[in-house]
């Protein structure tokens, strides 16, 4: 199958609405059919990332955790809008430390989040054959 | 009057439309992504002054939730579901500002 360059859009916080954890399905599945797989994170979906979420008190599951399982399924390419970030008072310290094991280099923990300007991230968007907005 | 908010203010204008036409007495309860108005941010100045009078209140439990118990911003009283219900007694009449 030929590979194809996937992005997905994640713009709305985890659990005010059922985008969130519906994107993260999809991403997982699209993994699954190895395909170039890049996320971007901006406007309340930046909230998605934050380190330190406690959902004991809403009865929800905290999917959270799952984002740290990312790496094995090869995504590591997760940009975060250092624009968004800014708007709400974030700073990438306050984003969980998701990494991954570079194969390529005798399998080093890398970092798979950077923060990237909306300006920049035009750019990547625009290589990409697939763009999902959720 | 008790009024809630359960949008962010980048995603919806609820929170503007309920400082449109909140009154002197009433108060707000942050609920759900409601709560990311709670947060330090740069839509802060939309709800200092009414913070600073004690009138701003958002649900721990959507707060811890999300991971913005560290960023909160100035004089957001917290509440848990037994306080909610507390404001829903004291203040009478709800109005929920989806």
């Amino acid at each position: 199958m030929a590979t194809k360059k996937f992005m997905y859009l994640n713009r709305r916080s985890s659990f005010g609405t059922v985008y969130a954890i519906e994107s993260l399905e999809v991403v997982l599945i699209a993994a699954a059919f190895e395909q170039d797989v890049s996320l971007a994170f901006m406007d309340d979906g930046v909230y998605q990332i934050v380190e330190g979420q406690e959902t004991d008190g809403i009865g929800m599951k905290n999917f959270s955790k799952t984002f740290h399982a990312l790496g094995d399924y090869d995504i590591n390419k997760l940009y975060v809008s250092k624009e968004s970030l800014e708007e709400r008072g974030l700073s990438e310290s306050d984003l969980m430390p998701l990494v991954y094991e570079d194969e390529d280099d005798d399998w080093e923990e890398k970092p798979s989040v950077k923060v990237v300007t909306n300006d920049e991230l035009k750019a990547i968007m625009s290589e990409q054959d697939v763009c999902l907005s959720f | 009057m008790l009024h809630t908010v359960n949008k962010s203010s980048f995603e919806r204008n609820s929170l503007q439309s309920c400082l449109n036409t909140i009154d002197d007495t009433s108060v707000i309860l942050f609920i759900e992504d409601g709560v990311i108005n709670a947060a330090n941010n740069a839509n802060s100045s939309m709800i200092a002054d009414l913070a600073a009078s004690g009138r701003v209140f958002a649900l721990q439990g959507d707060v811890e939730a999300r991971g913005i118990s560290p960023k909160l911003a100035d004089n957001i009283k917290l509440v848990d579901y037994a306080g909610f219900v507390d404001l829903v007694v004291e203040h009478g009449t709800a109005v929920s500002w989806v």
